[in-house]
């Protein structure tokens, strides 16, 4: 579905046969629903590739599509337009719901550069990472302290004992691992500045430094959200 | 409007309703009885006399028969609506329906009423047609496009049901909508609202909760949850087992074996219920076989503990959409109550301490009649989708799918594709391979749900690829895309890339009727390709009214005479009159004013009956006698009036 048009190719228009570039959902000409375009997510909102993009903007112009080529518009239309509507709407969708979100869109976009992303953050990695070569260097040894505690923790569960001590001790990594996760954000986003701004090379540099703190982000979310379902339970 | 008309339809656990768009404003279109609401109740009348295929009944007819017949009646069928056979085990404990004895596993069940056998759809297929019906019988037209709502966390096969059941009623429907979202619709109407609102929308046999955020006409769902088994039924069935126990305990009567008296019995726990909304205590005082008499006190506050539990299952669906939506309850700006069960009051307290009203000065708004309120929205969304009207024209829904789509990965457990809460439409395209040399085919297996295991989640077809071009293991390249439309149904379509070949799909839903199985499930074709549609109206006007002048003849024969006036019997007479000199007449309009005349007249009449029928049942009368004994009432349009509150 993502594949990138380098340039646009002509498309004649169904209705009125003018030509338009295959990015459009509407005829500039005649107006008339077209079907789905080849575009990326970005294309569809007319938005350059960027990692920051004005949120509230994209939102209305999100309303603005949405009003014009919703199923709900085209319920008494012919087959193929109400098929059109229907493809252009969902793609439409998907494109706001990937890029309204900060790290579905890094994901996007990164994918979109050629980067090798491990395991997406679209909830396909459900189960907790425990391949421990995937450990981030510098957290090796708090992960292992963290794991045993875990452990105990729900051991004394089984049991059902109750240790304070444990618990304020799990309560604590939890702090630390989400400062942790707030820590990758800012470097993200100070990644993001630095693409959207730089050349070649300093896009090539910050594309990798940005596959590497989605790695360890998405160690460390599965890491709190684990401690979080321990003390929960 | 040269395509009809396109009515909003609310089909409900407890009743259904239609409505439509009058000017700026939606009506409810009442029914020949003059009540909005009918009862989702389909009953199958006797054989008649040499055979042949006897008559369906919908509505406060079928629902006497409740206790005359119970055997021949089916209520609350939407539990049922896209269920498979093992799933509906639980929920057939709890009514007194009966499965056709020669069900297999895999297929639609279907319920035994008298000598037939239906499928779900083809019940709610015969509300449906009620309801077209009575539209039909107000515009004096055809009506062939509607919108149905639907509970907002029904899944995919719950969904085709209820479409599937349009089609068999001889309805287009032009779109599925959810219930609080037509709620919120038929809301935000009247005024030009922006902020968050939440639905909490307690039916029958649904909970439902949404978030929606509006602005400049867009009503944008944030977020959904609830319980697709959870609603007043389950209260009236709390209150119906304690009196069904301590009948049992204390007085060795054993009514579970008699359906008719379980039935007036439920009708006596209902009516406690609704009286708990207004009164601190409500009574049971029924006479039972043995000439005991079975009394008991139900105060308020021991009622709010029985169903503390119940109500407490809303709480963790409300905490779940706020949490998805990535809102405090704080940052509601409104609430809108939905659905008949939101009048207990401690319903309305639990929503008050969840949403935090009070504190903030804030009270939930119920404006507009809850029972209404679903089937006014539908109407709205159906002016939309008319796209004939200032009104609604730049009004759009944006609704979300409320379970998250899966496919079976490995070892069993679930590769999620569309999360839940994605705006509809919505698609994902995913690629698959082959694993063997040479092999042609490839199962997919898509699921519904927020499991980690296939196995725990709701199975929602079998996708076979076929056709693939004998290539190397891992060669091939399908590419398939899955597509949740705006009614919040799947469509899936797949191509092999390499060889540039379609692969064949074979869908092959879990739970559902096949394409072929609708079409023979289409109730009377006569129905939909009829000419003449005047002719059809004469004709049922004059069997309504020769329906209820039967009834009123045998009247004075029954005890329930003699205790209305002369004033009262002299006015029934008077509309049988009337009635009787306009039947042979060729104006249906005016045979149906002279029904609904003689109808009121006689609503009195109906009441006492009814009450009598009731203690016939519970005394342990046989059926037959019981039947004998309602003479007249039983074929009067409103034998058991919908109970309203003050």
């Amino acid at each position: 579905m993502l594949n990138v048009l380098d340039s646009a190719v002509p498309i004649a228009c169904w209705s009125c046969s003018v030509g338009h570039t295959d990015s459009t959902l509407f005829c500039p000409h005649c107006s008339k629903i077209q079907p789905p375009p080849g575009g990326d997510f970005f294309q569809v909102f007319g938005l350059e590739r960027k990692f920051q993009i004005d949120l509230p903007a994209m939102e209305h112009e999100f309303h603005r599509l949405s009003r014009k080529v919703h199923p709900d518009r085209f319920a008494r239309a012919g087959e193929n337009e109400r098929q059109w509507s229907l493809a252009d709407t969902a793609l439409l969708n998907d494109a706001y719901r990937t890029l309204k979100d900060p790290l579905f869109r890094t994901e996007y976009l990164l994918k979109l550069e050629g980067a090798e992303i491990g395991e997406e953050h679209a909830g396909k990695d459900r189960k907790g990472q425990k391949d421990p070569s995937r450990v981030p260097a510098d957290l090796l040894e708090e992960v292992f302290e963290l794991n045993m505690q875990l452990e105990e923790m729900r051991m004394a569960r089984k049991m059902g004992e109750d240790d304070p001590q444990l618990k304020a001790d799990l309560q604590q990594a939890e702090r630390k691992f989400e400062s942790l996760l707030g820590a990758v954000d800012n470097d993200l986003h100070e990644q993001w500045k630095m693409w959207d701004a730089g050349d070649a090379a300093t896009r090539q540099t910050a594309q990798k430094t940005m596959v590497a703190l989605l790695d360890r982000r998405r160690y460390l979310s599965n890491l709190v959200r684990d401690v979080a379902e321990t003390l929960g339970a | 409007m040269a395509e009809g008309r396109v009515v909003g339809i609310d089909l409900g656990t407890t009743n259904s309703l239609v409505a439509y768009m009058q000017g700026d404003a939606p009506v409810v279109i009442p029914g020949v009885d003059g009540s909005n609401l009918v009862p989702s109740v389909v009953a199958l009348d006797p054989v008649p006399p040499g055979g042949g295929r006897p008559t369906v009944t919908v509505g406060n007819t079928a629902r006497k028969a409740l206790i005359e017949t119970p055997e021949r009646v089916i209520y609350s069928v939407k539990r049922l609506m896209g269920r498979g056979l093992g799933e509906i085990q639980n929920e057939l404990k709890m009514f007194p329906f009966r499965l056709a004895d020669d069900a297999e596993a895999g297929e639609v069940p279907r319920i035994q009423l008298g000598e037939l056998r239906f499928t779900p759809p083809e019940i709610s297929a015969y509300i449906l047609r009620q309801l077209k019906r009575n539209a039909e019988r107000f515009f004096g037209a055809p009506v062939t496009q509607a919108v149905i709502t639907v509970p907002a966390y029904f899944n995919d096969a719950q969904r085709q049901a209820t479409k599937d059941a349009g089609r068999m009623a001889g309805l287009d429907v032009l779109r599925l909508v959810n219930e609080p979202t037509a709620a919120a619709l038929a809301y935000g109407l009247d005024r030009a609202k922006e902020g968050t609102i939440a639905v909490y929308d307690l039916g029958g046999g649904t909970f439902d909760i949404s978030i929606l955020k509006l602005r400049d006409g867009i009503f944008e769902v944030q977020s959904t949850n609830g319980d697709t088994h959870l609603g007043g039924d389950d209260i009236d069935n709390l209150l119906l087992a304690i009196a069904l126990d301590e009948i049992h305990a204390e007085h060795g009567v054993d009514l579970r074996s008699h359906p008719g008296a379980v039935q007036a019995l439920r009708k006596a726990a209902i009516d406690a219920k609704i009286s708990l909304s207004s009164e601190s205590v409500a009574r049971f005082d029924i006479e039972l076989p043995n000439g005991d008499r079975y009394q008991r006190e139900i105060p308020r506050d021991v009622f709010e503990l029985l169903i503390e539990p119940v109500l407490n299952r809303t709480a963790g669906p409300c905490k779940q959409a706020l949490a998805d939506a990535g809102i405090t309850a704080e940052q509601i700006d409104e609430v809108v109550l939905v659905g008949g069960s939101t009048r207990i009051p401690a319903v309305r307290e639990l929503v008050d301490e969840l949403f935090q009203l009070s504190p903030r000065g804030k009270r939930p708004h119920i404006e507009l009649n809850p029972d209404e309120v679903v089937a006014l929205g539908a109407a709205v969304q159906a002016d939309i989708l008319a796209g004939a009207s200032k009104t609604t024209e730049e009004m759009l829904l944006l609704d979300v799918t409320p379970l998250s789509l899966g496919i079976e990965a490995l070892g069993g457990t679930v590769a999620r594709i569309i999360q839940r809460n994605s705006t509809i439409p919505a698609s994902a395209t995913e690629h698959f391979t082959t694993g063997v040399d040479g092999q042609t085919n490839v199962a997919i297996h898509v699921v519904q749900g927020e499991r980690e295991l296939a196995a725990d989640c709701r199975s929602l077809a079998r996708f076979d690829l076929r056709g693939i071009p004998p290539m190397s293991a891992g060669l091939p390249r399908i590419e398939v895309k899955f597509l949740i439309d705006a009614d919040g149904i799947l469509q899936v379509t797949a191509r092999e890339q390499r060889s540039g070949q379609a692969a064949n799909i074979e869908v092959k839903p879990t739970y559902g009727l096949t394409d072929e199985q609708v079409e023979s499930m289409i109730l009377d074709s006569f129905d939909n390709a009829e000419a003449d549609f005047a002719k059809r109206l004469l004709i049922e006007a004059r069997n309504e009214a020769e329906t209820i002048l039967s009834a009123v003849e045998r009247a004075p024969q029954s005890p329930a005479w003699a205790a209305l006036t002369g004033e009262e019997q002299a006015a029934i007479f008077a509309a049988r009159d009337r009635l009787q000199s306009v039947k042979l007449g060729e104006d249906a309009k005016a045979i149906r004013d002279a029904t609904l005349a003689l109808d009121q007249a006689t609503r009195r009449f109906a009441e006492l009956m009814m009450e009598a029928a009731v203690s016939t049942a519970i005394r342990g009368k046989t059926m037959e006698a019981a039947g004998d004994d309602l003479g007249a009432a039983v074929t009067a349009p409103h034998p058991m009036a919908a109970a309203e509150f003050k």
